[in-house]
């Protein structure tokens, strides 16, 4: 074929001591669809951000129709007729399609007024252009994700974009609105865009894709043509490496059923039933956006329920609200440590120490002596340093952050412990202590439930594996049986379209 | 002060200067305001110093420093309210009411405080349970309490020369006036609630980070619910008090307190984000303004210029509050020039 539109040769960034994209490329054609895989945390998004001016390679070139160019702000990404739709979308919902399809650039009649009818016929012309049957003068909120979606496009494509990358655009779409996309997608190909498309879903990257390019760990691995690559192909690239020792832990000889989870589920989500005993440690595996995390806040009240029933230890677990959950012996380390775990600005005792007061009141008169021994005496498990017990706990490193956060159920000594993204942010040394603690709380007899996106931890530390899609527990592996590519083809739902499954709606 | 300061803490001192700042104004900036404050004052205005002097500023500034400590548990949270003004109105009226009916001393002063509950309580359940903002609410319940006093008093001050309960305004228990000791006791309590109990974590808790205060188990909603109802509380006793002192219902009585209690929280140094602050400072808060109020009169200051100098005062200290979150306030200053900068 002839030069590429775009080509990126040696993109290299660096975050601090992590390297987030380390010597990557990557190219595009004219009137292609390139499907961009990799686990989360490949580093596709980064490479988008620096794709978009959001954010500045330490090394690498980009050339566009073979000439070096610097995007140095979202402003040159325009420029050079680079558009980016991200997941979140860039909208304004409270003004018209119209509106926003004029943002930033509103025309203006010769006093200097808006001209509205200019906005809206523009508004028209733009939809006319994607085929996208929209009414341009409804408020953007009031239509679907999928519309809004339409609508961003339809702007990219009024800037003359020439490379457009979708960023996981059917995550949040019905089947019928991803049918919709799909359609736009082929159109602007057709007409010779260059599309970069990432997505977790085997099946559309099937139905889409000219070529596949595959990252990991933010380093390319490799390129090929639908027609010379297999889904499996592409599932070994995109996990394959090798589990290193610092899961690998003494068989463990679970109990009795301690969670009880039966069809429990909510808009978009399960129904779901799993058990956990005593002494085991179960994963709960799936891409970003499966439903993992919700399925937990629903176990555990932080979200209401439709329907189902949990039982712990035999007895019946309804919760209404967290601390009905905590009264019944459940306790969750939620995924973002910093905006729903900790109280920043607060002393780490106080942290702590927040779940458990009720076991340290004489009427409601807080016994501080005994607060702070027993805070202390946790903190020294934990191996947290004693001194820092009065300090705010943003003064903390990540992964102590994360232990104080542990540290409030192991004050609580909850039977049930759920514990989202344990180790996210979190240094290799602190990782270790936290599996540690981990396989120790299970040995003691506590059933874990452990949310993990980083797939060689979900089957490392686990007895079980718990692969979720859509909502849905999709497969239950035993610890032997789960390897990294089989939890990934659960995971993403490949060999899916051959069968007849759902990878319809999501949450 | 000092021209020569030790070569390390001035080290020191430059490596984490915001830090420092923050730390010392959090524990004795607001104190040195103070003392600096009082020091002048005696100096410059005869009299200041005179015990009797002192008493009636102490009782001068009881009313608006028991609003503050009820205001301090809402902003604890988060929330601010802005009824309490009225609130003492009402309650004033109420209490007067009852006492002229024939209600014993102590029963109307507890119907004054419960009907102040009772106003909080919708406060609370608004915004609580509604999830309205507590800015809108209790200036909605600011408005309407106040018509209330007027219609419940038809407009006019109902006095009433021998009212039972007048001594809690006027009088004196082993030297010391009455409103003071009601003022020592609320903040007794407030301080001992706050500092103490579990009730005092669960609302810093609220006002620290909501979300994670629910998953930690603590019952969000019901505290909010919970530190409206103390606000409403305080004010109905404050509102029984400012009663008894000019031993009359005035449906005026209050109007413009809730700023003034507003002021005195944040000069104490309690963060109107919630989550950080001390219930006594509040009461140095209270009593900075007060000392301002009486020493300017002292000094034979123009009432208008009083208002410039309490404004300034006031502003001043929010100030130097949010300069101790600079980073913060910087951001968003920036993050407002560039748009939405994509995490």
């Amino acid at each position: 074929m002839d030069k590429p539109l775009l080509e990126l040769t040696g993109i290299t960034k660096r975050f601090g001591a992590t390297l987030a994209l380390n010597d990557v490329r990557l190219d595009l054609r004219a009137g292609e669809v390139l499907a961009l895989m990799g686990e989360n945390g490949a580093g596709k998004s980064t490479l988008m951000k620096i794709l978009a001016g959001n954010i500045q390679r330490d090394a690498g070139s980009i050339l566009i129709d073979g000439q070096p160019v610097e995007i140095r702000s979202p402003r040159d990404a325009r420029a050079q007729g680079i558009a980016i739709i991200h997941q979140e979308l860039n909208t304004v919902p409270a003004m018209t399609v119209a509106e926003n399809l004029s943002l930033g650039q509103e025309p203006r009649n010769r006093f200097g007024v808006l001209d509205r009818g200019r906005v809206l016929r523009d508004a028209r012309e733009k939809l006319a252009r994607i085929h996208a049957d929209i009414d341009p003068t409804r408020p953007l909120g009031s239509l679907g994700i999928g519309m809004q979606q339409m609508v961003e496009i339809a702007r990219a494509v009024s800037e003359n974009a020439r490379v457009l990358v979708l960023d996981e655009p059917t995550a949040a779409l019905s089947r019928a609105e991803a049918q919709e996309l799909y359609a736009v997608v082929n159109r602007m190909r057709a007409e010779g865009v260059g599309l970069i498309y990432i997505s977790h879903r085997m099946e559309e990257v099937w139905q889409l894709a000219d070529r596949i390019t595959v990252f990991r760990d933010g380093g390319y691995v490799g390129t090929g043509t639908r027609a010379e690559m297999s889904e499996a192909d592409v599932v070994r690239m995109m996990v394959g490496r090798s589990i290193g020792d610092l899961y690998r832990h003494e068989p463990r000889t679970p109990g009795n059923v301690v969670l009880d989870v039966k069809d429990i589920e909510a808009t978009g989500l399960g129904p779901a039933s799993f058990q956990v005993r005593a002494g085991e440690v179960v994963s709960m595996s799936g891409l970003v956006g499966s439903g993992r995390t919700e399925l937990a806040r629903l176990i555990f009240g932080a979200d209401r329920r439709s329907g189902g029933a949990v039982q712990v230890n035999g007895r019946p677990s309804n919760p209404a609200d967290p601390s009905k959950a905590i009264a019944d012996g459940l306790a969750m380390v939620p995924e973002d440590r910093k905006g729903q775990g900790l109280f920043l600005d607060h002393s780490v005792e106080r942290n702590i120490s927040i779940s458990s007061l009720d076991q340290f009141v004489s009427g409601e008169v807080v016994r501080d002596g005994a607060v702070r021994k027993s805070v202390l005496e946790q903190m020294e498990r934990l191996r947290l340093r004693k001194n820092a017990i009065d300090l705010p706990t943003r003064a903390l490193s990540g992964g102590n952050q994360q232990k104080a956060a542990l540290a409030r159920w192991l004050l609580r000594d909850s039977p049930v412990m759920i514990l989202d993204e344990p180790t996210r942010g979190v240094d290799i040394g602190a990782k270790r202590e936290i599996y540690e603690l981990i396989d120790a709380l299970a040995r003691a007899g506590k059933a874990i439930l452990v949310i993990s996106s980083d797939l060689p931890e979900a089957i490392g530390i686990a007895d079980r594996v718990l692969v979720v899609r859509g909502g849905k527990i999709v497969k239950e592996l035993q610890a032997d049986e789960a390897s990294e590519e089989n939890v990934m083809r659960y995971a993403v739902g490949a060999g899916a379209n051959h069968q007849t499954s759902n990878p319809g709606t999501q949450p | 002060m000092n021209a020569s300061p030790e070569p390390v803490a001035e080290a020191a001192a430059k490596q984490s200067n915001q830090f420092d700042f923050a730390w010392w104004w959090d524990r004795v900036g607001i104190l040195m305001v103070l003392i600096l404050l009082v020091v002048l004052m005696s100096i410059f205005a005869p009299n200041f110093n005179r015990v009797d002097n002192l008493l009636n500023i102490a009782r001068s500034i009881s009313v608006n420093a028991i609003l503050a400590a009820g205001l301090t548990f809402v902003i604890l949270t988060g929330g601010i309210d802005l009824s309490v003004g009225s609130i003492v109105a009402v309650s004033g009226v109420v209490a007067v009411i009852a006492a002229i009916a024939g209600v014993p001393a102590p029963v109307a002063v507890v119907i004054g405080m419960a009907v102040g509950g009772a106003c909080g309580l919708v406060n609370g359940v608004l915004t609580a349970y509604l999830a309205l903002a507590p800015f809108i609410v209790t200036l909605g319940t600011m408005t309407f309490l106040r018509g209330l006093a007027y219609t419940i008093t038809n407009g006019q001050p109902i006095v009433s020369s021998d009212l039972n309960f007048k001594d809690l305004g006027n009088g004196y228990l082993l030297g010391i006036p009455v409103p003071v000791i009601a003022m020592v006791a609320v903040f007794l309590v407030a301080w001992f609630v706050l500092e103490r109990t579990r009730y005092g974590r669960h609302v810093y808790a609220v006002g620290g980070n909501a979300q994670a205060a629910r998953l930690a188990g603590v019952q969000v909603n019901r505290i909010i619910l919970s530190v409206y109802v103390v606000a409403g509380i305080c004010a109905g006793l404050a509102g029984v008090i400012f009663a008894a002192r000019v031993i009359s219902a005035q449906p005026t009585a209050g109007t413009g307190y809730e700023l003034d209690a507003i002021a005195a929280v944040v000069l104490g140094g309690t963060s109107l984000v919630g989550g950080r602050g001390r219930i006594v400072g509040t009461l140095i808060g209270a009593v900075i303004l007060g000392v301002l109020t009486t020493g300017l009169i002292l000094l034979n200051v123009q009432f208008f210029t009083q208002l410039l100098i309490k404004g300034v005062v006031i502003i001043l200290a929010v100030a130097i509050d949010s300069l101790k979150q600079r980073p913060e306030l910087l951001s968003v200053l920036f993050g407002r020039g560039q748009g939405p900068s994509k995490g």
